[in-house]
């Protein structure tokens, strides 16, 4: 099944002479349980096309199709994207990002409160993730008392609390170490496969390419997909 | 999940230094209040309690708190032939500042009319009422003088016999009460040599004249006789009280036609002394008030508007997340009320514990502090409106800039 679908996608910055197309017709799809490599050069047009696909940056032109609802049709959104955010799509950054003032554990539960779940089912949702991605024992800790790696399996549980459809990471692993970097990549696998999510991650790192099944490959604003590993 | 209470867990210090410097501009504010409301009541406390229904005073003056007023002796029998008038007192008021002991006391001594009026109806907290009608007084525990002291004023010495709590003139100074005729020995003493030289310079006058003059000549180096000159000034008003069901405003009229006297209602003094005595002062009481908000505004929105700066990051990652509007303006507007509701907590304590402390009576009603209370919630919603404003223009996009 279709998670995400972009299709033709057009996004320029800029007027005249400092005018940058940073998508130029882009079109791909992610299926749920899949995960998908997005590489290229800085500037190539990975972030904007990660930031269309969250419906943070809407493009110009083109259609954006979550889980085979349009939510964005030649550029107009349809619908409210902040409550489609909330609830069919994870973050997951180079940094964790996690709430400074929140513990772990609260990081994960924000997720929720976000959309309207509170109460005692929440502790345990998030208690449950923490337990799954390993830092179950850490949750009570603030975001500073944790490792970098620890962080970043926190934010992978905050990203999946909402059972999103969709998991957008922006290099998530620019920040570790290459042993942490390959841990947290074949657990966006993990997660991919047991929780049915489609996962697209803009990343640099070529040691891991192993991990994902589709890589698309942009430069100057056009996709191309150079392999499907699965 | 209350994310403003969760994010001052881990600032709690900081938050209640602010809350705490919050706190003292709101009761600065409140104080303004207080104060302005124990003008009025410091003001209007005597006439309050002299309960008279007619003040009558010295023709075209108004009256013994605004300005000089003298009334002639035989006035107060005038006034009790007068039909519906049930008592007429004389009424001596004034301030004096004498040394007594090592202190200056400044004091308003006012005249209790011997022997109706022995200050029983005083609101009495230790000692008792006068029980001569000479050098005995009854003195407001404002001024620091324990029963049974002894005060030298004028040619005699007085025994505080009996302490008030809160009677103070409209100066804000101390009341001690004496019988009418003690206050105007008081208030009219004259030192000796003063009486000397006046004596000497009446015969020295009488000597430069052709009458026959030895009658008067004995009668002016007699001690024992009275000098109009020197006589205890009459007093400063008179004070009347009307039988039960005596029209008031007939009384009023008969008394208005007197060449000698103006007449006022009790409201009418009470409105003068607001109007004399307290209006500039309430007016720039009210002018501070208002900057001293102002100020107060400006500071919480200053404060609110850095806290939400700090929280840039958070905002943008929140709103990244999906997060509603109403979680970001929540976010702001619960931390400017709770940092309001704090400050405003410990502006009541301390105008609780350190307002009675003031010199001047500091005046707080459940009516003040509900009004300061609501003007810190408007004060704290407005504030938090520019912190609010640059939540929303927070763009979530800025997570993806690093």
């Amino acid at each position: 099944m279709e998670a995400v679908r972009a299709e033709n996608l057009h996004k320029t910055y800029g007027h005249g002479d400092t005018e940058v197309k940073a998508l130029r017709g882009v079109s791909m799809v992610a299926h749920a349980g899949e995960v998908v490599a997005l590489l290229g050069p800085s500037g190539s047009g990975k972030s904007t096309l990660l930031t269309a696909l969250g419906l943070l940056n809407p493009p110009e032109r083109g259609t954006v199709t979550l889980m085979g609802e349009r939510v964005i049709d030649e550029g107009r959104a349809q619908g409210d994207l902040a409550a489609l955010r909330r609830a069919r799509i994870g973050f997951v950054f180079q940094k964790s990002n996690l709430i400074p003032f929140l513990t772990a554990h609260e990081n994960v539960r924000l997720a929720l409160a976000l959309n309207d779940r509170e109460g005692p089912e929440t502790h345990a949702r998030a208690q449950e993730l923490l337990d799954y991605l390993g830092v179950g024992k850490r949750g009570g800790h603030f975001p500073e008392e944790l490792s970098g790696g620890e962080q970043q399996r926190v934010a992978i549980a905050r990203a999946l609390a909402p059972a999103p459809q969709l998991i957008l990471a922006d290099e998530p692993t620019a920040a570790l170490d290459s042993h942490r970097g390959r841990a947290v990549m074949e657990l966006f696998r993990q997660v991919a496969r047991e929780q049915g999510t489609a996962v697209v991650v803009v990343t640099h790192d070529h040691r891991t390419l192993d991990v994902f099944d589709t890589i698309y490959e942009m430069e100057d604003g056009l996709l191309s997909r150079s392999a499907q590993t699965a | 999940m209350n994310l403003a209470i969760l994010d001052l867990r881990r600032q709690k210090a900081r938050f209640a230094a602010t809350a705490l410097g919050l706190g003292l501009l709101f009761a600065i504010v409140l104080a303004m209040g207080g104060i302005y409301r124990g003008l009025v009541e410091d003001a209007t406390l005597l006439v309050d309690h002299m309960g008279a229904d007619l003040w009558v005073v010295q023709r075209d003056t108004r009256g013994p708190f605004a300005e000089r007023s003298t009334v002639p002796p035989e006035l107060e029998d005038r006034l009790r032939s007068v039909a519906g008038v049930a008592s007429a007192r004389s009424f001596s008021t004034a301030t004096i500042q004498r040394v007594h002991g090592a202190r200056n006391l400044r004091m308003t001594v006012v005249g209790l009319s011997w022997p109706e009026d022995r200050g029983g109806a005083l609101p009495l907290v230790a000692g008792r009422p006068l029980r001569d009608p000479h050098r005995e007084l009854i003195a407001d525990r404002s001024l620091g003088l324990p029963l049974g002291e002894v005060l030298a004023l004028g040619d005699d010495t007085y025994t505080v016999v009996g302490l008030t709590q809160g009677m103070l003139s409209s100066g804000g100074d101390g009341v001690v009460f004496a019988t009418e005729l003690d206050a105007r020995a008081i208030l009219n003493w004259l030192a000796p040599e003063a009486r000397r030289l006046e004596r000497e310079g009446r015969l020295a006058r009488l000597a430069a004249t052709d009458l026959d003059s030895r009658a008067l000549e004995d009668r002016l180096k007699d001690e024992r006789s009275v000098l109009p000159v020197l006589d205890p000034a009459p007093a400063n008003a008179v004070l009347v009280r009307l039988r039960p069901g005596a029209p008031l405003a007939e009384v009023e009229r008969t008394l208005a036609g007197w060449p000698d006297v103006t007449v006022y209602s009790a409201q009418e003094q009470r409105d003068l002394l607001l109007k004399g005595v307290v209006e500039k002062s309430r007016k720039q009481i009210g002018l501070f008030r208002a900057l001293l908000s102002l100020v107060s505004g400006i500071v919480v929105a200053l404060i609110l508007y850095n806290m939400t700066v700090a929280k840039t990051h958070d905002i943008a990652l929140l709103k990244l997340m999906g997060a509603r509007v109403s979680v970001v303006v929540k976010l702001v507007l619960n931390q400017g009320l709770l940092l309001g509701g704090l400050g405003y907590g410990f502006a009541v304590f301390l105008a609780q514990v350190a307002f009675p402390l003031f010199p001047r009576r500091v005046v707080l009603g459940a009516g003040e502090y509900l009004g300061v209370g609501v003007l810190v919630l408007v004060l704290v919603t407005v504030a938090s409106l520019a912190g609010i404003v640059r939540a929303l223009r927070i763009p979530p996009t800025l997570i993806l800039a690093g």
